[in-house]
Formats: C-alpha cells, sequence, structure tokens
C-alpha cells in the first residue's frame, strides 16, 4: 500500500490508484455516529439492506441474516430507511 | 512541398485535425467557432478522417467526452467559443489533473450579457486558471500551424496537459486567408502515435480521478502545478523544431520593433498585427515604440517577458477584456506583477479596447502609445479602467 501521507513527489501521477480493488484497506467505520442494529426476530432475511448499504457493508451469515460490519458502516441509515420490515434502528455505539 | 492556398481560417484548423489524425472529436457547434466542428463532422461522415465525431448536447459533455476518450488512449479535439467554454468550465479544471492531452481551437468571443457573439477575450480569460497550456494566435496561419503543434506538445510523455490554442473569433475564423497548408505527406512522423501511458483498461485496471482527501489534494496541486511550469522546456522544443523543420518561427514572446523602444505596446492575438501599422507611423514620427506579443499565456513566460520589457521606459498592456472591480484586465496585473520584483522596471500601465467585436482603428492604437507618453510625463495613471475608443 502506497504511503498514506506522501510527499507531492511521491504521489502516484495524477493521483491514479495502479491497484485495484484497494479500497477495502479504507476503513469507513470511523465516520458514524449511529450505527445500524438489526433486530433479528423480525428480520425476514430479504437483503433489502445488503443491496442499498453504499458501503457494501452488510454480510451475510450462515443462518441467512444480514449482519452490518462496523469497519465499513459509515452510519448514513439508508439501510434503516429501506428495511421492509422495520427491523433496524440506529443507535448511539457504546463504547465499553 | 506545401501549397499556398486561399482558404478559410476555420477550416484550415479543421484541416489541422485532420493531418494530425485525431481518433476522437467531440464539439457542439457556437458561432464563431461552427465551421471548424461542421467541416470535421463532414470529414468524417465522408470517410476522409477515421475518427468518432461524438455529438453531444452541450459543451459540458463535449469536454466530457473529450476528457474520458483521452483517457482511454485517443487523441483528441475539439473547439468551442465563448458560452460555450464556460459551460465546459466545470470539466476544463478535469482535463489537466488527470493529464488528459485534449487539443482544443478556441475562437475567442465575449461572453454574455448584453448577448454579443463578437470577439474579445473575455472568455479565455475567465478560464485562465484552470490548468490548461494555452496559447495565442494572431492570423490564420498560425492557428494552423499552432494546432499541429499543440497535439505534439499535450502528448508529450513529459507533459501530458490539455492545450487551448486561442484565435480570434470572426476576425480571423471568418477570413479567407492565403497560407501554407502542408501535404500530408510532409508531415508523416511528425506526430508520433499517442501513447498514453495510464490509459484506461479493463486488463489492466486502476482507478483515474478518485477522491483527493485533504491528506493528499495539497501534494496532488503542487504536482499540477510543477507539470505546467515544465512543459516549458517541451513548448520551447516543440515551436524550435517547427521552426527548424518548416521556417516559420514561434516565440513564447514575439517582438516588433521593440528593442530600442521606449514605449511598448503588450498585445494578445490578432490586434497584433494591426498595432504594427501605428507602430510603422509613430516610427517615422521619429517615436520610438514597439510592440511584445504574450503568445504564449499559460505556463506564463515570466523571464522572457521581463527580458523583453526591462530596458523600455513604460509598457502600455492592451487587455481585451475587463476585470470588472479590479485592475483594468487580467493580462495588465500579470505583466505587472511580473515585473514588481525587478530593480529596473518600466512604468505599466494599462487599457482596454475591442470589447464585443469594437473594432480598434489606427487612431486608437496611436492614442494607446499616447496614454504611455502622458503617463511617462506626469507620472499620473489615467482613470483605472481606461477604455480606448469608448464614447463619452
Ligand atoms: S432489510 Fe431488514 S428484513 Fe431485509 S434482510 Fe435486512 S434487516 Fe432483514
Ligand atoms: S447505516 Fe449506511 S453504511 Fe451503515 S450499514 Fe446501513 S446502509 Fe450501510
Amino acid at each position: 500500500m502506497m504511503n498514506p501521507k506522501p510527499k507531492w513527489t511521491e504521489l502516484t501521477f495524477a493521483c491514479i490508484i495502479p491497484e485495484p480493488g484497494n479500497s477495502v484497506e479504507y476503513k469507513t467505520g470511523d465516520w458514524k455516529t449511529l450505527a445500524p442494529v438489526v433486530d433479528k426476530k423480525r428480520c425476514i432475511k430479504c437483503g433489502t439492506c445488503y443491496i442499498f448499504c453504499p458501503e457494501y457493508a452488510y454480510e451475510k451469515d450462515e443462518y441467512g441474516y444480514f449482519n452490518p460490519n462496523y469497519d465499513y458502516c459509515k452510519g448514513c441509515g439508508i439501510c434503516a430507511v429501506e428495511c421492509p420490515a422495520s427491523c433496524i434502528t440506529m443507535e448511539e455505539e457504546v463504547k465499553e | 512541398m506545401a501549397k499556398r492556398v486561399g482558404m478559410e481560417v476555420s477550416i484550415a484548423i479543421a484541416e489541422a485535425a485532420r493531418q494530425a489524425n485525431v481518433d476522437v472529436v467531440s464539439a457542439y457547434p457556437i458561432t464563431p467557432q461552427t465551421h471548424i466542428v461542421e467541416h470535421l463532422a463532414s470529414l468524417v461522415a465522408d470517410g476522409e478522417l477515421d475518427a468518432e465525431y461524438i455529438t453531444v448536447e452541450s459543451e459540458h459533455t463535449a469536454m466530457s467526452a473529450c476528457v474520458g476518450a483521452a483517457a482511454a488512449g485517443a487523441r483528441v479535439f475539439t473547439s468551442t467559443s465563448s458560452q460555450g467554454l464556460a459551460l465546459m468550465h466545470e470539466i476544463l479544471y478535469l482535463a489537466p489533473s488527470l493529464r488528459t492531452p485534449v487539443v482544443m481551437a478556441l475562437a475567442n468571443r465575449a461572453l454574455s450579457g448584453p448577448i454579443s457573439i463578437w470577439n474579445d477575450h473575455s472568455d479565455v480569460m475567465g478560464q485562465r486558471d484552470t490548468g490548461w497550456i494555452s496559447i495565442f494566435a494572431n492570423n490564420g496561419q498560425e492557428a494552423y500551424d499552432l494546432t499541429l503543434m499543440a497535439f505534439k506538445i499535450g502528448e508529450h510523455p513529459d507533459v501530458l496537459l490539455p492545450v487551448m490554442v486561442n484565435f480570434d473569433g470572426f476576425i480571423l475564423t471568418h477570413v479567407i486567408e492565403p497560407l501554407y497548408m502542408f501535404e500530408d505527406e510532409e508531415l508523416e512522423g511528425y506526430l508520433p502515435p499517442f501513447e498514453y501511458k495510464y490509459k484506461l483498461d479493463t486488463d489492466n485496471p486502476m482507478t483515474l480521478g478518485p477522491v483527493g482527501l485533504p491528506d493528499v489534494y495539497t501534494e496532488a496541486k503542487k504536482q499540477q502545478d510543477v507539470a505546467i511550469r515544465n512543459s516549458r522546456k517541451v513548448i520551447d522544443e516543440v515551436l524550435k523544431e517547427f521552426g527548424e523543420n518548416f521556417g516559420r518561427k514561434y516565440n513564447p514572446i514575439e517582438h516588433y520593433k521593440s528593442d530600442d523602444a521606449d514605449i511598448i505596446l503588450l498585445t494578445q492575438g490578432s490586434v497584433t498585427e494591426a498595432a504594427e501599422v501605428a507602430v510603422d507611423a509613430l516610427r517615422e514620427q521619429g517615436k520610438k515604440v514597439g510592440i511584445v506579443e504574450l503568445r504564449l499565456w499559460r505556463p506564463f513566460p515570466f523571464q522572457d517577458l521581463i527580458d523583453a520589457l526591462v530596458n523600455a521606459k513604460c509598457v502600455v498592456v492592451l487587455d481585451r477584456c475587463i476585470s470588472f472591480g479590479g485592475q483594468a484586465g487580467p493580462v495588465l496585473s500579470e505583466v505587472r506583477s511580473a515585473l514588481y520584483h525587478e530593480p529596473k522596471r518600466p512604468m505599466v500601465v494599462g487599457c482596454v479596447a475591442g470589447l464585443g467585436g469594437r473594432d480598434i482603428s489606427l487612431e486608437n492604437y496611436i492614442e494607446m502609445f499616447e496614454i504611455g507618453e502622458n503617463f511617462l510625463k506626469t507620472g499620473k495613471e489615467p482613470e483605472i479602467v481606461k477604455i480606448v475608443g469608448l464614447r463619452e
């Protein structure tokens, strides 16, 4: 991975990113103030949250539920609005 | 051998793009540039130019298509004017920052309002800081030659920047001028095939034009500024080589009887040749006057300009555009500040003329030199925006 704070002489030509798929290295999880919490008792496993999430943060587990990966979830709240079962709530992230 | 032909300058510019063997043209017609893109459209339709002509609904899209095509490794040409250039504004910044060497022929025209289709330099001046290499032609021959050279400059691996060639709308575009057109064979090998090292390629994926967070944006802008400053070396080489091969010499700064001149008029574009008539008339009266033409606008030729001006007593800068509420015009403020640190420097005064197609007469040019004479005599600047040829 490139030095995250390059000098101007170290920056790639025209700011290109020559390595495909490296956006996984960029964790957007610390942008959020509210985090989505899924109430699995009411979830119908439809995957709408997975489709709408702009960060592709939802991952399907072995039981077919979709869980947000908080390393990438930026807290936009789109999933909570789109969920047809209204089982996602945006809640304060509690620091233990 | 090159033939001397009588040709409408717009057609000659389009022919230069054909001879450069462009791969993609995307443009939207606008007066007074229309004949250029019409001619290219027919060349493509008639099979005389093997290029993709991308028709679009606006100049904003034309420039977007050009940037995309250049990023895919195509040799790209477009042409516009005035409001069309203004509509491109947003995308004009992308071409240099993505380092895509689009070539644009810009038929200089005034901006609304009031609506004006006629010539001045308001369009190019409004895009001064977009990062394009910008150069002025003062006749049709120069517009043709510089269009060819623009590809060579912009596509050079040490440059990779877009280039705009400026020429005065109507005054040049619609004139039938005797000019030397190259035979296609004469240009063989002049422009090597364009190999863009970083082109978009699905087999070799990469991202062009990503977001630049505060951690890298500053460094990216520094890289871009250094790139355009460094392009000067290639610009000089291309101009010099063209002169050596084809006999027509071009310089970033041009002179007319300015070596021993006390008063120099500083010009850009087609007014240069017109003002020479005034210089000849005043020289006959024994007045030491001359002209310096600022051909290369970006990158700004600081040292050449200083060398050309320091021995004069007074420089009168002719702006073809008003900087509302500022110094008379953008060229005046640039020239003044370029000289500021010189221990010995001429007085610099400005005037505006030729707005929105207003003719500049011989008397007007003589008046410009008189502004310089009076300034030298009294040491007092005329009103801050002195418009020559204004009814008052
Ligand atoms: S959108 Fe709601 S119901 Fe559908 S899978 Fe996601 S959390 Fe479950
Ligand atoms: S809040 Fe936004 S980013 Fe986070 S999981 Fe929901 S849709 Fe994705």
